[in-house]
C-alpha cells in the first residue's frame, strides 16, 4: 500500500487554535507527519522594542490567553532584575499565589479538552464547571477572568483582603474535593484509562533529547520543575513535591496534572497562611539602566524563558520569549510515530498546545472605509443583538421561549 | 555563587577568555562572551564537562554591524550558561548545533526568517514562524525594519 499523505489544518474542528499538520498514512497508521506554526504570530517581541516597558508588559500579557500571568511575570521579573529593583516580599506572594490559581484553572481546562478529545464530554462538562470556581476567585482578585493585568513593573497593582482570603480558602476546599474526584476517575474508570495509556509515547530519553518541558516532560519520568530548581517569586519559602511519573504516555501526563492539581492546593494554602505584611509594589524608574536578565518560569504547561536586553533608554532593545508549547511541540512528531490516526487529536491535546492567545483590542472598520471606531462593551453587546436579529434570530423571543426575561 | 565562580573558573583556564567578557550576574546566571570559532568547543565544554544539557533558547540581536546570537543554556540544578557570539552582518553564517540539540532547530529556524541569518546544517523543513508568501529579504528583527514601512 502506498503512502498517502494528507493536510489537517491550519484550521481544524479537532483544533481550537491554528497550526498545520501534514501526516503520512499507511492505512490508518500514521508514518509521518510534519507540523507548521506561525499562524499566530504577530511579531509581539518587534512591538515590545516600539513601546514603553509598561507598554511591552501589556502587550506580553497579552501573548495568551490561558497562562497570561506566567508570561507578564517572566518579563517583568527579568526587568526588575535588569534595574536592581527589591520587589516587596507582599508581592511576590501575591504575583505567586495567582500563578497557582491560574495553574488550577488552566490544569482543569486542560482535563476538560482531553476528555472532549476522547469522546468523554461528561468530564469535559464537570471540569469546566468547576473550574468557574477558580476563575471567579480570579476575577474577585484582580478583576480580570483572563489577562489579569494584576503585575505592575516593581510589584503588583491589588492588594489582597482578609474577606478575599476567606474566599479563597473555601474555593480551595471545594476544588480539592472536586480534584480528588476526578483522580479516582482517572485512575478507576477504564474506558478513560483504555484510551490513555499506551498512547502518544515519549521516552525519557526522547523528552531530554527534544527538550520537552513541564508535564509533558514530568510524566515521561525527567524530574525537572523551575519553581524548585531556579527558585524565583515566594517558591522558595514553599514546601512542595514535584510530581513526576514513569508511564510515559497520556495517562502518565494526566496522572501528573492532577497531582499537580493537589500540590497547588497546599501551595496556596501555605502562600495565604505565610501572606507577609508590607507594602504591594516599589519604585522604578522610567529609563532602565543599560543590561540584561533572562527570567524562567514554570508556567502551567512548563517552562516559559524571557531574555530581556535594556539600553538606557524607555523602551527595551530586544525581548526573546520563548513559551513552552514550542519546546513541547517538537516532540508531538515522536509521540504519533507509529500510532492510529484516531489517536492524533488526543496526542496533540495531550502536550496541552497554547498556539496562540486572545486579542481583546476592539476595532471595527467597515469594509472599504478607512475609519476605525472603538466600541464600548454595550455597544457592542447592542450591535450584536441588533446583527443577530437582521439574520432572524432573535433574542428576545428566545429568551422569552426559555423561560426567562 | 561558588559553583557559579568555579565554572567560570573553568572556563577561562580553558579557553582564555578575558576576565571581562565572563560575568555572574546573580545567583545562578552566568554570562560569557567567545569568538565564533571556538563556540563549538565551549559548547562541547560546557555539555561534556560542566552539564549544561538543557538548552532553554536562542535569542538572536541586530548589533549595527554584526549580529549577535546568545545560546542559553541550563543545568538540571538550575545554573545557566548563556553563551554569546557575534557574526557578521555581511555573509551571515551560523553552524547548526541541531547534531548536538535537536531541539535546536526551530530556534535556529527562527533565526532564519527574523534575522536572515543563514544557518548551515539545518536540514531541509519547514520555515517558522513567517508565512509561506513573505517577501524574500524582509528580517523584521533587524533594526532597520520598522513596522508598517517595509513590505
Amino acid at each position: 500500500m502506498k503512502n498517502v499523505s494528507i493536510p489537517i489544518g491550519p484550521q481544524h474542528p479537532a483544533l481550537k487554535e491554528p497550526a498545520s499538520f501534514s501526516l503520512a498514512l499507511k492505512g490508518e497508521k500514521i508514518m509521518g507527519s510534519t507540523v507548521r506554526l506561525g499562524y499566530n504570530h504577530r511579531g509581539i517581541e518587534k512591538g515590545c522594542e516600539d513601546r514603553s516597558y509598561i507598554q511591552a508588559l501589556y502587550l506580553i500579557e497579552r501573548i495568551c490567553g490561558i497562562c497570561s500571568h506566567a508570561h507578564s511575570t517572566c518579563f517583568v521579573m527579568a526587568v526588575e532584575e535588569i534595574a536592581g529593583t527589591e520587589v516587596p516580599k507582599r508581592a511576590q506572594y501575591i504575583r505567586t499565589l495567582i500563578a497557582e490559581l491560574e495553574r488550577v484553572h488552566s490544569h482543569l481546562l486542560w482535563l476538560g479538552v482531553a476528555g472532549h478529545e476522547v469522546g468523554f464530554d461528561t468530564l469535559l462538562m464537570y471540569t469546566w464547571n468547576d473550574r468557574e470556581i477558580v476563575m471567579d476567585i480570579l476575577a474577585m482578585l484582580t478583576g480580570n477572568r483572563v489577562n489579569y493585568g494584576i503585575n505592575t513593573l516593581g510589584g503588583v497593582r491589588r492588594d489582597i483582603a482578609d474577606a478575599e482570603i476567606k474566599e479563597i480558602l473555601s474555593a480551595i476546599d471545594k476544588l480539592e474535593e472536586k480534584t480528588k474526584y476526578y483522580i479516582q476517575i482517572a485512575t478507576k474508570e477504564s474506558t478513560l484509562i483504555k484510551r490513555l495509556a499506551g498512547v502518544g509515547i515519549l521516552s525519557r530519553e526522547d523528552a531530554l533529547k527534544l527538550g520537552a518541558v513541564g508535564p509533558t516532560a514530568r510524566a515521561s519520568g525527567v524530574d525537572r520543575d523551575v519553581r524548585r530548581d531556579d527558585p524565583y517569586l515566594a517558591y522558595g519559602d514553599l514546601d512542595f513535591k514535584v510530581i513526576t511519573d514513569n508511564h510515559c504516555d497520556i495517562y502518565g501526563r494526566t496522572l501528573v496534572r492532577m497531582g499537580e492539581l493537589m500540590e497547588t492546593y497546599s501551595m496556596i494554602r501555605q502562600l495565604i497562611s505565610k501572606l507577609p505584611a508590607g507594602p504591594i509594589v516599589a519604585k522604578m524608574p522610567r529609563k532602565i539602566p543599560a543590561g540584561e536578565a533572562i527570567a524562567r518560569y514554570e508556567a502551567p504547561r512548563g517552562e516559559d524563558v524571557h531574555y530581556v536586553k535594556a539600553n538606557g533608554t524607555e523602551k527595551p532593545e530586544r525581548v526573546k520569549v520563548r513559551a513552552p508549547t514550542l519546546a513541547n511541540i517538537q516532540t508531538v512528531a515522536k509521540m504519533l510515530e507509529d500510532r492510529y490516526l484516531a489517536d492524533m487529536p488526543i496526542v496533540v491535546a495531550a502536550i496541552d498546545p497554547c498556539f496562540s492567545c486572545t486579542d481583546r483590542m476592539i476595532e471595527t472598520r467597515a469594509v472599504g472605509s478607512d475609519n476605525a471606531s472603538t466600541f464600548s462593551w454595550g455597544e457592542l453587546r447592542k450591535y450584536s443583538i441588533e446583527w443577530y436579529k437582521n439574520k432572524g434570530i432573535d433574542f428576545e423571543v428566545l429568551n422569552a421561549k426559555r423561560g426567562k426575561r | 555563587m561558588e559553583i557559579e565562580n568555579y565554572i567560570v573558573q573553568n572556563l577561562v583556564k580553558q579557553f582564555n577568555v578575558a576576565p571581562d567578557q565572563v560575568k555572574v550576574k546573580r545567583d545562578r546566571r552566568i554570562y560569557v562572551k567567545v569568538d565564533k570559532d571556538i563556540f563549538l568547543k565551549v559548547l562541547d565544554f560546557a555539555i561534556n564537562n560542566q552539564k549544561f544539557d538543557i538548552l532553554c533558547t536562542i535569542t538572536g540581536f541586530d548589533e549595527g554591524d554584526t549580529f549577535g546570537v546568545m545560546y542559553h543554556l541550563a543545568q538540571e540544578k538550575g545554573i545557566m550558561l548563556n553563551i554569546k557570539i557575534n557574526i557578521g552582518k555581511k555573509n551571515a553564517i551560523l553552524n547548526t548545533i541541531t547534531g548536538i540539540f535537536p531541539n535546536a532547530d526551530i530556534y535556529e529556524r527562527e533565526l532564519a526568517d527574523l534575522f536572515g541569518i543563514k544557518v548551515e546544517g539545518l536540514k531541509d523543513g519547514i520555515r517558522y514562524p513567517l508565512p509561506d508568501d513573505w517577501p524574500e529579504g524582509q528580517y523584521p528583527l533587524r533594526k532597520d525594519w520598522k513596522v508598517g514601512g517595509n513590505a
